[in-house]
């Protein structure tokens, strides 16, 4: 029962933000982002809700969101991980830094564990360079990162 | 309007202001090859992105070469369209197309058809030099009426463009990008998890093999040669207009004779006609237009008005997905398809003395819908279908070929009887406006007891998309209209969602032209001129039927004093009317 309420408030959710864009399918993209603010993702449910409000069909949201990699329809996890690949990070071995996280977690980038505590994805750069290697664990920036200290970072991430 | 003048490869030219330079050439004979670009004038069914780059210009001037699909004529643009620099762009475009394309032409379904191997020869490409990646998540899948073959999609989006635009069912579209880009139904499900109608336009459209009909020739051949089965032939009103194309005839040339002749010699054991069932179409939905018409007279406010058509498989389809609130309008009665397959094997075969499942009911179809529409369980006796599989006019063409048959040299012959004859009003079925012409020469002799002053309704036929008229039924004002193109029929389905559609009678096909221009016609490679001639032909055949309306058919007569009884006894309702189902995704 609770999850059906939940959705009966995302769907209300997801409908006031087509009404703020004037339900215009020019609006797409800024509604994809902002929709994708509520929980992370954009499951197919509530592309359907956004297509029907614009009146486009699904098949046309569902192309933009493939089409960009910021939209995702995998839910994210608790804890977003993010690992930073920009140049300063990456030859400073961020690359070892995200297998080690893969290897803890047995995820893949765009990936969820199963509890839905971690969720794994890449930027590029977050402005912390001095820091390199960097990741962020949601807000949180983690820099100076060495692959034997990842386990324990993520063992001490308290639900 | 305004008129541009400007110069292509030397020529003046002068067109209306807003014109391509694509039209302004094709206006003086310069036919600039094109690949993604369709447009079938006059009609909504247009696809023009731009994106394959194949029919780019030199325009003087401009640093870069233009597409002539997207680019508007100028006054006083200079145009070339064959200069080296074009040419050599053009090839290389070419070459890019082939190098992530299977090169397996000579087994591809589409061989001798398709629009790319055309273009690939006028070119004069004789070699790949570009390898492409590897590609990933394409998919090929088999639909009851679709074949999808993705490794061969060229992106040209014609599909997607038919499907959202001219149809607005939006079962496909672009998904991804770059290496991984696919035309994929919506979330990547299977076709038949979409509200996909299988009107079959995608595979009209597409240029390639990606999109073909389920193709049932092989198991059509295992029937005929099956000493035990007795296999029984119905091709539909569309098809004598349009199976002469594949031999190489004019569009509009009619064929009936031939074809009766070439199914007989397939080796078909009784060679009957679609359009029998569609003179008991007419029978049983005249008599529901004529019941819902005199309870609507009376005061009843519960009558369904418009009573909507249903024949058209696709637009069955699309109701029960779109419009599941409304699905008591349409009419109850069957397709002719599965009229014909139901008497076939109750009436006939008890007649025959035929056991039911010895028989084989095959239908030929403009249409690839219908063979969906075969393996609907509604549309079953006992679990088994009353028409076991339909095949495509063009399926029908590669079988007589494979079968030796000289198809023009062919004599003439008549179908055979009883399920053979036919009248006028049966024949243009195969076209928009024509199952409602033929509803109305029914329903205004019957409903008023007297006799039309004239067969002809012209006012209802054309190709408009949405046509309307009022005819007179002696002092009544009957409120019609026609729609073609689900596109079309949902402007009509959301105005009676709204409470705003006064019409008695409403007509639908889904495909453009009707079935003229179905999914399983020779292709028409977006010439208009197609449609056209086969919509005349199919009136020219009705001009000459010795009986024009449905209800003077007399084997029809017959069959109703012999088995039925009447319209709407309660034997029709069980063997020529059907009920639908909300299919709708929630």
């Amino acid at each position: 029962m609770a999850e059906i309420k939940l959705a009966c408030e995302v769907v209300k959710q997801v409908e006031d933000i087509c009404e703020k864009h004037g339900n215009k399918p020019g609006e797409l993209i800024n509604i994809l982002h902002e929709c994708q603010g509520l929980h992370g993702y954009l499951p197919e449910s509530m592309q359907r809700v956004i297509a029907r409000k614009l009146g486009i069909p699904p098949a046309q949201v569902y192309g933009v969101v493939t089409f960009y990699s910021f939209f995702t329809m995998t839910p994210k996890g608790r804890h977003p991980i993010s690992v930073c690949l920009g140049t300063a990070c990456y030859v400073r071995g961020s690359e070892q830094i995200l297998e080690e996280i893969k290897r803890v977690l047995g995820i893949e980038v765009g990936e969820t564990t199963p509890d839905g505590k971690f969720s794994l994805d890449c930027l590029r750069c977050v402005g912390a360079c001095g820091l390199a290697p960097v990741m962020m664990i949601g807000e949180k920036v983690y820099g100076r990162m060495e692959p034997k200290n990842i386990r324990k970072i993520l063992e001490e991430v308290e639900d | 309007m305004e008129n541009i003048n400007l110069t292509i490869d030397n020529h003046s030219v002068s067109v209306p202001k807003g014109t391509m330079v694509l039209e302004a050439a094709e206006s003086i004979g310069i036919s600039i090859p094109t690949l993604c670009h369709l447009d079938l004038k006059g009609t909504c069914m247009q696809n023009r992105p731009a994106s394959c780059r194949l029919c780019v210009v030199e325009i003087q001037g401009r640093r870069n070469l233009a597409p002539a699909c997207a680019t508007r004529c100028t006054p006083d643009m200079v145009v070339r369209t064959n200069s080296m620099r074009v040419i050599r762009a053009r090839k290389t475009i070419a070459e890019l197309i082939l190098s992530d394309h299977p090169n397996d032409c000579l087994t591809c379904p589409k061989c001798g058809e398709c629009e790319l191997q055309a273009l690939i020869t006028r070119l004069n490409i004789t070699e790949m030099p570009f390898k492409g990646g590897e590609l990933s998540q394409r998919k090929k899948e088999l639909t009851p009426s679709i074949t999808r073959n993705m490794d061969k999609c060229i992106f040209c989006r014609r599909c997607e463009s038919v499907c959202n635009n001219v149809q607005t069912v939006g079962a496909l579209g672009a998904v991804r990008r770059g290496f991984n880009t696919t035309i994929a139904p919506t979330f990547d499900k299977m076709v038949k998890d979409t509200n996909c109608t299988y009107c079959g336009q995608c595979v009209a459209a597409c240029p390639t093999g990606a999109l073909t009909e389920r193709d049932y020739t092989d198991r059509l051949m295992d029937d005929l040669c099956d000493p035990d089965k007795v296999v029984i032939a119905q091709p539909a009103p569309a098809v004598r207009a349009a199976l002469g194309e594949e031999f190489g005839m004019a569009p509009g040339t009619l064929v009936t004779g031939k074809l009766a002749t070439a199914l007989r010699e397939l080796g078909f054991d009784y060679v009957f006609d679609t359009d029998f069932g569609a003179d008991m179409t007419i029978m049983e939905e005249g008599a529901e237009i004529i019941d819902r018409l005199k309870r609507h007279l009376a005061g009843d406010t519960t009558v369904k008005l418009p009573i909507m058509t249903s024949c058209c498989p696709a637009w069955v389809n699309f109701y029960e997905h779109e419009y599941p609130d409304l699905l008591d309008y349409p009419s109850t009665s069957r397709s002719p398809q599965q009229m014909f397959g139901a008497i076939a094997k109750s009436y006939w075969a008890e007649k025959m003395g035929i056991p039911r499942e010895k028989i084989v009911v095959v239908s030929i179809m403009p249409c690839l819908a219908k063979k969906y529409e075969c393996e609907r369980p509604e549309l079953k006796h006992e679990g088994k279908p009353d028409v076991d599989y339909s095949i495509s006019t063009r399926e029908l063409a590669r079988i007589i070929k494979r079968a030796n048959i000289g198809f023009a040299n062919l004599p003439d012959s008549d179908f055979d009887n009883p399920m053979g004859e036919s009248t006028g009003a049966s024949v243009i079925f195969g076209t928009t406006g024509g199952v409602l012409e033929a509803a109305l020469r029914t329903v205004y002799e019957v409903f008023t007891g007297k006799t039309l002053p004239k067969v002809d309704f012209n006012e209802v036929r054309g190709l408009e998309g949405i046509r309307e008229a009022v005819i007179d039924i002696d002092g009544f004002p009957l409120k019609v209209a026609i729609a073609h193109t689900l596109g079309n029929a949902r402007k009509l389905m959301d105005l009676l969602r709204a409470g705003k559609l006064d019409y008695h009678v409403v007509e639908v096909m889904a495909c453009p032209g009707g079935c003229i221009g179905g999914g399983g016609q020779p292709y028409h490679h977006g010439r208009i001129e197609v449609l056209q001639a086969r919509q005349q032909a199919l009136y020219r055949e009705d001009a000459n039927k010795p009986v024009r309306k449905s209800h003077e058919n007399k084997d029809i007569q017959k069959l109703y004093a012999e088995y039925l009884g009447a319209p709407l006894s309660e034997k029709a309702e069980e063997l020529l009317h059907t009920h639908y189902t909300d299919k709708s995704i929630k």
